[in-house]
């Protein structure tokens, strides 16, 4: 369930470097690659507890993923580690090849996903990674919603056979989750009960789905609010659950709405029991240099809008 | 230097040949695949198959073997042919090559085939893959080595120059690699393509041990492996020089069977010149 207001803001990154280094001491066999941002997403810390075991191969991200799987191959379980939106899309075809299709024990850990890197602008930018990786045949795909859930997303991705892909934000985010928290690869989590609609969100806008929550409570709506930091496999029974007992369901991400999560919600739904549905997230543009907080608001991906698309959905069905 | 014997060499003679008549074979009867660049890297496999890597086909996956990746993907015939002569598969599972069902995929899966240790297809990803085998040799302390063969057309692909200085930051003294310098690639000519030379330069200034052997010369290919065995803090690259097609006559040479099957009255022919009667 939900940690209690005011959340603290916490480094994703943070969380995934000490996870890293308390995962090391316990698999011997984990080993990590780096392409030149070890320092920025924290698998540095992982490098002075093993040295021997960081792998750093510069500026050259597809040999990252090979070398990666080369050593994955070997028994080992390797994490590649670095920004985004070279960890998916400019190592597309390595990952397809290398990774996915030989099923190897290769944990791609990416910070920097989405709006939220800020004023780099567009180029790092990347609102297309949920969609790319959730395509690949067997692919885990994991968002966490804060940091300690990113740490927990590194212990069970080392407890997952085969590929996975998990991608966190830059930015700072509140922690929402509670220390207590079990996080199961499948399983959505019911951060708050409620009958009148189900708000779905993944990453950073999980607590803008629960802000919306609050606000529309305030107008006697119940909004159900879960947390997706499984995006595949989908946790269908609970987005099924959720249409058949709210009868409407808004999702919402730090990514572009047209293959993302809102697409593997939309389609589950619409299988079981179609339900009306709007979905929240970066339209077909790319994204700008500026403050996170400016780049949400510009984009549309804030509590407000969560809790308008609500009432938009709430309106088409008749209530 | 282990003395190699006129026997030892007759011996690789006729499993080459063996192996391309499998070559032939296996694509002439799906009409697809890539024979000519199957052909040139056939001495290399032959001899690595049949001399050098320590694998056993009884159980391919034993962890101290030596492991062998074809970053070539295409010439995927050559290996299957040489793990089902070493006994990894039955011989007559080479002719399901490409056909539905088959554990002989158009190229190369982890996982399906015994004794395949890679996926390949998409050119320039077995070296970095290699350099990952290697690391992981050496984290362990074992003594398996990895043996890689590259195409020259894969010298075009970047990720190969990013896996080059991997390897050579990381000094790995266990990674041999090839490259089957046939100077033919899917469209014409390396050096119309994209021209490689000088190609040993290359290498040398990425800090590889660099040697240059004919590639259909046994005793120069063993000679070549041995040294890179003995060759410490760096890996080796072995630039074979070979013909594309080779051992079929019409074949030699030819842009054309990169990637095509023989027709009937060429299938006769190849193999009347590998040695079996029409």
């Amino acid at each position: 369930m939900t940690a209690p207001q005011p959340w603290k803001s916490e480094s994703m990154r943070g969380y995934f470097g000490k996870a890293l280094v308390a995962l090391g001491k316990a698999n011997p066999d984990l080993v990590v690659v780096g392409a030149d941002t070890t320092e920025s997403i924290k698998t540095v810390d992982f490098g002075k507890a093993f040295p021997e075991r960081l792998f750093q191969v510069g500026i050259a991200e597809p040999n990252m993923m090979s070398v990666a799987a080369g050593l994955a191959a070997a028994g080992k379980i390797a994490f590649a580690a670095t920004y985004s939106v070279f960890g998916s899309a400019h190592t597309y075809n390595v990952i397809r090849q290398n990774v996915a299709y030989t099923k190897l024990n290769v944990k791609i850990f990416c910070s920097h996903a989405g709006l939220s890197v800020g004023r780099d602008g567009a180029t790092h930018q990347i609102n297309e990674d949920i969609g790319l990786m959730r395509g690949l045949p067997g692919m885990t795909v994991l968002v966490p919603a804060d940091g300690p859930e990113t740490g927990r997303c590194a212990e069970a991705a080392v407890s997952t056979k085969g590929p996975v892909y998990c991608r966190f934000s830059r930015a700072d985010v509140p922690t929402i989750t509670d220390p207590g928290d079990r996080f199961e690869v499948g399983k959505a989590t019911l951060m708050r009960d409620g009958v009148d609609i189900t708000l779905v969100g993944c990453g950073l806008m999980v607590s803008r789905c629960l802000q919306a929550a609050d606000a529309l409570a305030k107008e006697k709506v119940s909004a159900r609010v879960i947390n997706l930091s499984t995006v595949k496999p989908l946790d269908v029974a609970t987005l099924d659950r959720a249409a058949r007992e709210t009868g409407g369901i808004v999702t919402a991400e730090e990514h572009t709405v047209i293959h993302g999560i809102g697409g593997a919600v939309a389609s589950a739904v619409v299988e079981h029991h179609p339900v009306p549905m709007a979905f929240v997230g970066v339209q077909d543009v790319f994204g700008e240099s500026g403050e996170a907080e400016e780049l949400f608001v510009k984009y549309g991906l804030t509590a407000a809008k969560v809790a308008d698309a609500a009432r938009g959905v709430m309106k088409r069905r008749g209530r | 230097m282990v003395e190699i014997t006129e026997e030892t060499i007759a011996h690789l003679k006729k499993e080459a040949t063996i192996l391309r008549r499998h070559i032939i074979e296996m694509t002439h009867v799906v009409q697809s695949g890539h024979p000519g660049g199957s052909l040139s890297a056939c001495d290399l496999v032959t001899a690595l198959y049949f001399h050098v890597l320590r694998v056993d086909p009884k159980n391919p996956s034993w962890p101290d073997r030596d492991r062998f990746v074809l970053s070539k993907g295409h010439a995927c015939p050559v290996w299957y042919a040489a793990l089902a002569e070493r006994g990894f598969f039955p011989v007559e599972e080479l002719l399901t090559f490409r056909m539905i069902d088959s554990r002989l995929q158009g190229h190369p899966e982890l996982g399906t085939t015994p004794g395949v240790e890679n996926a390949a297809g998409a050119e320039g990803q077995g070296l970095s893959f290699s350099v990952g085998l290697a690391l992981a040799a050496r984290l362990d302390h074992k003594p398996w080595r990895v043996y890689c063969i590259m195409g020259d057309g894969e010298q075009d692909v970047g990720q190969t120059w990013e896996a080059a200085m991997a390897g050579a930051k990381y000094g790995l003294d266990n990674l041999t690699a090839f490259v089957d310098r046939n100077g033919i690639q899917q469209e014409g000519r390396t050096e119309d393509i994209m021209p490689l030379e000088p190609l040993m330069d290359k290498w040398r200034a990425f800090n590889w041990n660099v040697l240059t052997i004919d590639g259909h010369d046994f005793r120069q290919i063993l000679a070549a492996i041995d040294e890179a065995h003995s060759t410490k803090g760096r890996p080796t690259v072995v630039i074979a020089r070979t013909v594309k097609g080779k051992g079929v006559s019409f074949m030699e040479n030819k842009i054309k069977y990169h990637g095509a099957a023989t027709t009937p009255d060429e299938y006769t022919a190849a193999l009347a010149e590998l040695g079996v009667p029409p």
